[in-house]
């Protein structure tokens, strides 16, 4: 089987397991208690704390563990709004179910909660960054790097003009595959994943600066400078820490060998008759890869390649099962029957040229005989 | 032996071998997103979730749709108290808990506080115990829930469960139970428990750190606020990608304590009754909570006239604790032996020992004769230890001011 749904979760790196196992096995101490085994599991976690700052070009104090990318996004929005009387938040038009969410409830407690809306190459249009311009609002939340079609937007640009608004940026995608830096973005909240670049599921980091007004959404014990409270998943922090310090140190090579395998997948999708790649023009993850193909249902599509033994995915993972149109590719303006025939690429760095050519070779046996499901 | 000796199993529990086995699979090949519906990665991971979820449920008697995987049983303490006092709210907005419970369910009180909620904060008697009748009289009309531990993580002790619950029946109060020391240690059985809510943890029962579960009662329906937001996973109670080795592991923890914990628990408290034996004969050594209604892993003793963090530091080959894990760092005494009206003085010279899957006769009898030679040691040396052995009360004694 050949796995290409990297953006929704990653196969664990065989170093990062080598690094986990002793947590899984000897190493059980609770990083609270005050004895060894307790000391041992403390400096582990401190240590991944500075890899994981280190990947983002942030400071090991400005990292607070989490359960993963989704809490972190729910700690950033309503850690923040909780903190602050109700005001105004700004988020993207594409952003992730757990900053669409999050959002949505702080609309219920009085927050004047509206979209950002994106142009048709999924990039926040200039009008509405001249609005939050003109009017700051309390909160913008705007993501790196898009789960569905890759799309990078300039996070930079959105910092530089909403000044006064307290900006928080969902990295759990672009983490890994990009360069980082979170005190040049200029952003005040970043999430990021565990899972999505190579470590295990359950460990994710909200990176916050420490200006930033915060209450904790889990209460008890005091953790983590008592913003995030509960025993700290040891293990897969060290999980954690360890996909940090390799995607740091590989980044660039990993990147350069994912856009070749992009590129070239993208240049035998584009022959295909019938076929569009979306936000094709614009800057995208070097990995990530959406696509149409007229009178296809994503799905059926999904399907095909799953029984020719290549998975890929019909959108986001979490949303998975739903048959509708991707909200993402709506806010872009794609024609609604067309978005329902969007396929997910997402490769990873073990992803090797033959796949590439597998999954041309089956997409293209499967439109050219009409197969249907 | 292999130093420090660990009696610290109720901070956490390391993960059984048998356990990690069958983690690692789904850290390799079985890495699939469990939410991912469209290839076999995310089929073969959202399986084992569901075959894990069955394995909770059966320890503890309740239907797998019963089970909502967090992060642990802090995260489950707060999903179930905001989670139910946000729901129902409009009922009453008066919560009843225990000074003894575990800070997860303490500070999440607190922070409802804040936000216009009352909470009776009730005293258990000198033994650890909630006084039923005093239970009883702090239901007033406007209460929607009440949350007591089953099994206390400072001194052991087990609560009435079910007398409570049937309280909280009577007068229509939801019952939180938070059982993070309970599972594998004492019986629950669900179905015949009149229990709402329940906070479950992994790695108090020799699974992973980082996975746990909250039982949401189906029948009579009990309903909650989400706390966590995003892709509705968890039937919209708890989104997240779910961490589908550690759900593995909780599965498997669950079944071994199913399959053991009656022997377990006897080998256990033969050990915990060697080291009580061993340590009772001492002069001026107090037991914290009820020696009855309490888990055989569990023995919280303090020793008068030795001052606690010399004695910590004199036992440094043992690893103890001398309160919760979760409050620890800090030098405090325990507000659990406080609240049982322990002195100062006494909560401070307190260690809790907690035994486990992997204590053997050696390790206790080694922790006896450390602790004997060392509280000796000190008093030997402790001024406040001499004037009791000349015979000099000293809650009488004059002390001058210090400067």
């Amino acid at each position: 089987m050949i796995y290409f749904d990297h953006n929704a979760t990653t196969p664990l790196d065989g170093r990062v397991l080598e690094a986990m196992l002793p947590y899984l096995k000897s190493c059980h101490g609770n990083p609270s208690s005050l004895h060894r085994p307790g000391r041992i599991a403390r400096d582990a976690v401190e240590t991944a704390r500075a890899q994981v700052a280190a990947l983002v070009g942030a400071t090991a104090s400005q990292v607070v563990f989490t359960s993963g990318g989704s809490e972190a996004n729910n700690l950033a929005l309503k850690g923040l709004a909780w903190s602050l009387k109700p005001g105004h938040i700004r988020i993207g038009a594409t952003e992730h179910p757990s900053v669409v969410e999050s959002a949505r409830l702080l609309a219920r407690h009085g927050w004047d909660c509206r979209t950002l809306t994106v142009d048709a190459r999924g990039l926040i249009e200039d009008a509405a960054l001249d609005a939050i311009a003109k009017n700051p609002p309390d909160i913008v939340s705007v993501m790196l790097a898009n789960n569905e079609t890759g799309v990078i937007q300039d996070v930079g640009r959105v910092a530089a003009l909403a000044t006064g608004a307290w900006l928080h940026c969902d990295a759990v995608q672009a983490a890994g595959k990009i360069p980082l830096n979170f005190a040049r973005t200029g952003v005040h909240l970043m999430s990021l994943s565990g899972h999505k670049i190579g470590g295990p599921k359950g460990a994710g980091a909200l990176i916050a600066d420490a200006s930033v007004p915060l209450t904790p959404l889990i209460h008890g014990g005091g953790q983590e400078k008592g913003l995030r409270g509960g025993t700290e998943n040891v293990a897969a922090i060290v999980g954690f820490g360890k996909a940090a310090e390799l995607a740091a140190s590989e980044l660039q090579e990993r990147s350069r060998w994912l856009r070749r395998l992009r590129d070239r997948l993208e240049q035998g999708i584009e022959k295909l008759p019938g076929a569009t790649v979306f936000a094709r023009t614009t800057e995208r993850l070097p990995n990530t890869l959406q696509f149409a193909v007229a009178g296809y249902d994503g799905e059926t599509l999904v399907m095909l390649l799953d029984r020719h033994g290549i998975a890929v995915s019909s959108g986001s993972a979490c949303a998975g099962g739903a048959r509708e149109p991707s909200p993402v590719l709506l806010a872009m303006g794609v024609d609604p029957a067309l978005a329902t025939g969007a396929v997910r690429i997402s490769l990873g760095k073990d992803n090797t040229e033959a796949e590439v050519e597998r999954l041309l070779t089956a997409l293209g046996r499967i439109l050219e005989t009409g197969q249907t499901y | 032996m292999k130093l420090p000796v660990y009696l610290d199993y109720s901070a956490t529990t390391p993960v059984d071998p048998r356990v990690a086995e069958k983690m690692i699979p789904f850290l390799t090949e079985n890495f699939g997103n469990p939410a991912s519906r469209s290839h076999t990665f995310g089929w073969t991971a959202e399986q084992a979730v569901e075959n894990a979820r069955e394995e909770v449920a059966k320890l503890v008697n309740a239907d797998p749709r019963e089970i909502v995987w967090t992060s642990g049983a802090t995260e489950s303490d707060n999903l179930a108290i905001k989670g139910a006092a946000e729901f129902y709210q409009t009922k009453g907005r008066h919560l009843i808990t225990v000074k003894t419970e575990h800070k997860a369910v303490l500070d999440t009180m607190r922070e409802l506080e804040s936000s216009g909620f009352e909470v009776t904060y009730l005293e258990p008697m000198a033994n650890g115990l909630l006084d039923l009748d005093a239970f009883r009289a702090a239901i007033r009309p406007d209460t929607v829930l009440a949350s007591v531990m089953q099994v206390n993580n400072e001194i052991g002790v087990i609560q009435d469960i079910a007398a409570i619950g049937r309280i909280c029946r009577e007068h229509g109060v939801i019952f939180h139970v938070d059982a993070a020391q309970a599972t594998g240690k004492v019986e629950i059985d669900l179905e015949q428990l009149p229990v709402d809510l329940m906070s479950f943890s992994a790695h108090k029962t020799y699974g992973p750190k980082g996975i746990g579960a909250l039982y949401v009662r189906r029948k009579p329906r009990i309903r909650l606020k989400a706390q966590m937001h995003g892709g509705g996973h968890e039937r919209g109670l708890r989104s997240g990608t779910l961490a589908t080795h550690q759900i593995v592991g909780m599965g498997e923890a669950f079944r071994i304590a199913r399959e053991e914990m009656a022997a377990e628990n006897e080998r256990i408290r033969r050990l915990r009754d060697r080291l009580l034996a061993g340590l009772a004969d001492m002069e001026e050594v107090f037991i914290n909570g009820d020696l009855e209604q309490r888990v055989p892993h569990n023995l919280n003793i303090s020793f008068n006239y030795v001052e606690g963090e010399s004695l910590m530091m004199a036992i440094k080959d043992l690893a103890v604790s001398s309160g919760s894990a979760c409050t620890s760092a800090s030098l405090e005494p325990s507000y659990v032996l406080r609240a049982l009206g322990r002195s100062d003085e006494l909560a401070h010279s307190s260690i809790r020992f907690t035994l486990g899957r992997y204590t053997t006769a050696e390790d206790v009898d080694f922790a006896i004769s450390l602790i004997k030679d060392k509280v000796a040691r000190l008093r030997e040396i402790s001024p406040l230890w001499e004037m009791y052995k000349d015979g000099i009360d000293l809650n009488t004694v004059q002390w001058a001011a210090a400067h």
